[in-house]
């Protein structure tokens, strides 16, 4: 990058300051125009210029939690992609999921994770979990601009801490608005335009201290649930074998279900839906 | 009228270079060097200030000298090459630019500020096989060399890489190397010359992992360093996760808004 460079070649004096821990801070002086919300926008709604991804649904269970998301991103009535990737690592512990304008959403994961993977290096310690909710927050508060102009982006967080105070499971959820609200939630959370039925299915079947095992089933009904009911949530693809993307978070780390395993997870809540297909 | 003393620019350059040399001889070693499954560094470093870090997924920075000026430095390679990989792509951030962005920077400051910095530094990328490691010394005047396989920094450099280069082995073990690693840096500093024994909580041991995907700098400590300086080995499993330091626990937060506690109640 040579943003900024002077002649000499040498680093500028805000690379080698002590300044901040945070990388966003950092890009705000060296690179702004790298930063999602810093960008002037024509004026006037633009919401049906890029594609919108969909339903994400997020379980704390007995041992962390479990985000899965389906595989939709629309433009209006039309399906932009089927097989895109909504829900990633935020870390080594915890994980994020986005709903709302897919572009800005993916370039928010991105910065997120190194904003996470920086701060690491910088300091050499892990932000706490709460941290980490907290700097997504004021992310997500950067784009309040364009999403009122119709480019809103809403993420769902959720991640083992590794340092709980007592009391609070080892799982945990955070949802988002769009101005920068965080709300803790307890037990389970859905985000994107199925989300009003992925909840009620969760709802019914949510029981506290749920096995990871039987969370991912869940997840993956709560899906199936949002597409019943959602044009733009994408369900389970027998034809092309793409099936929603299921991640969980554990003391073990960050996991992302392999194809086989979530397609027999998939497979058998179709063969349910034979039997019965409302569940 | 003051007079105006003539100092010759070689003569300026010398007595910079002098300055420089005699700050770094004062600090402690740090050796780096390749082994069979990625790249070995180890600082002889008993406090808890790091010299050894990780910059970017194959990229580890090893330094001696001042500790301010070099952590400047190492923030500002971090601070590079997560703004590069964000841009690019992460494989596109490498130790070449890094080495230049660093030579570069140190270089100006040697040339045109009164004080250089006191401050040698290596910059090490770990490849698919030893021949493709690489291993870039940077020193206080910016000049950078590309080192084969191992390299020494410090107070006695030339004596530890003697050592070094009389028994470096690219195909050892990690056990091997650590042991090498540790001698080399013992063999300096001695009462009469004679040889000391470093103990794990002398070192600072570090490496980049040649097979790991991902990140692959692990900080060897506690019980995985203590066994391996036993000379016995430790599967790859048991190197230790990611770097950083778990966070706080959260029972000793004092309260649930941003503001003090004495506003709750």
């Amino acid at each position: 990058m040579a943003t900024g460079f002077d002649p000499s070649g040498r680093l500028p004096d805000f690379f080698t300051s002590t300044g901040t821990s945070s990388f966003t801070q950092f890009l705000s002086q060296a690179a702004p125009e790298l930063l999602p919300g810093r960008r002037p926008l024509p004026p006037g709604l633009s919401a049906d210029i890029a594609p919108h991804g969909t339903t994400i649904v997020a379980i704390a269970t007995a041992d962390g939690v479990v985000m899965a998301g389906d595989r939709r991103a629309t433009m209006g009535n039309l399906i932009a992609s089927r097989d895109i990737k909504k829900v990633h690592p935020a870390d080594g512990y915890s994980l994020i999921g986005i709903a709302g304008t897919a572009g800005i959403g993916i370039e928010l994961i991105r910065l997120f994770q190194v904003e996470l993977e920086h701060y690491e290096k910088i300091e050499g310690a892990m932000l706490s979990l709460d941290g980490k909710a907290n700097r997504l927050a004021a992310m997500v508060r950067g784009n309040l601009g364009a999403a009122m102009q119709g480019l809103a982006v809403v993420p769902l967080f959720a991640g083992f801490d590794l340092a709980p105070a007592t009391g609070v499971g080892p799982g945990r959820i955070w949802s988002f608005d769009v101005a920068g609200g965080l709300y803790e939630e307890t037990g389970y959370e859905a985000i994107g335009s199925g989300s009003l039925f992925a909840k009620s299915a969760l709802k019914k079947r949510y029981r506290a201290g749920v096995s990871t095992e039987d969370a991912i089933a869940l997840a993956v009904e709560a899906l199936y649930d949002a597409a019943d009911d959602d044009t733009a949530t994408g369900g389970p693809d027998v034809i092309r074998k793409i099936y929603p993307v299921v991640m969980t978070a554990t003391a073990a780390g960050t996991h992302r279900l392999s194809d086989e395993e979530i397609t027999t997870v998939a497979e058998r809540v179709v063969a349910g839906r034979h039997e019965n297909p409302g569940g | 009228m003051a007079m105006q003393f003539y100092a010759s620019p070689e003569q300026v350059q010398r007595d910079r270079s002098e300055y420089a040399r005699k700050g770094i001889a004062r600090g402690r070693s740090a050796v780096v060097l390749t082994y069979e499954g990625g790249i070995l560094l180890v600082a002889e470093n008993i406090t808890t200030l790091r010299k050894i870090s990780e910059i970017y997924d194959k990229i580890a920075f090893a330094a001696v000298g001042r500790y301010n000026e070099f952590e400047a430095l190492r923030r500002g390679g971090v601070r590079m090459a997560d703004m590069v990989g964000l841009s690019y792509d992460r494989r596109d951030v490498t130790a070449r630019a890094l080495a230049n962005t660093y030579t570069q920077t140190l270089g100006a400051i040697f040339s045109e500020t009164q004080k250089p910095y006191e401050v040698e530094i290596c910059v090490a990328q770990v490849g698919a096989t030893p021949e493709a490691d690489e291993l870039y010394r940077i020193t206080y005047d910016g000049s950078v060399m590309d080192e084969p396989g191992f390299m020494a920094m410090g107070g006695q450099a030339e004596a530890i890489a003697n050592v070094l280069r009389d028994r470096h082995d690219a195909t050892a073990e990690l056990t091997v190397a650590l042991s090498l690693a540790s001698e080399a840096l013992g063999s300096v500093g001695g009462e009469n010359g004679q040889p000391r024994q470093l103990t794990d909580k002398q070192l600072e041991v570090a490496v980049l992992d040649r097979r790991r995907p991902g990140r692959a700098f692990r900080r060897l400590t506690g019980a995985a360093l203590t066994t391996l300086l036993g000379h016995e080995s430790v599967s790859d499993a048991d190197l230790g996760e990611v770097d950083a330091a778990p966070p706080a626990p959260a029972e000793g937060k004092p309260t649930e808004s941003a503001a003090s506690q004495d506003t709750e109640e």
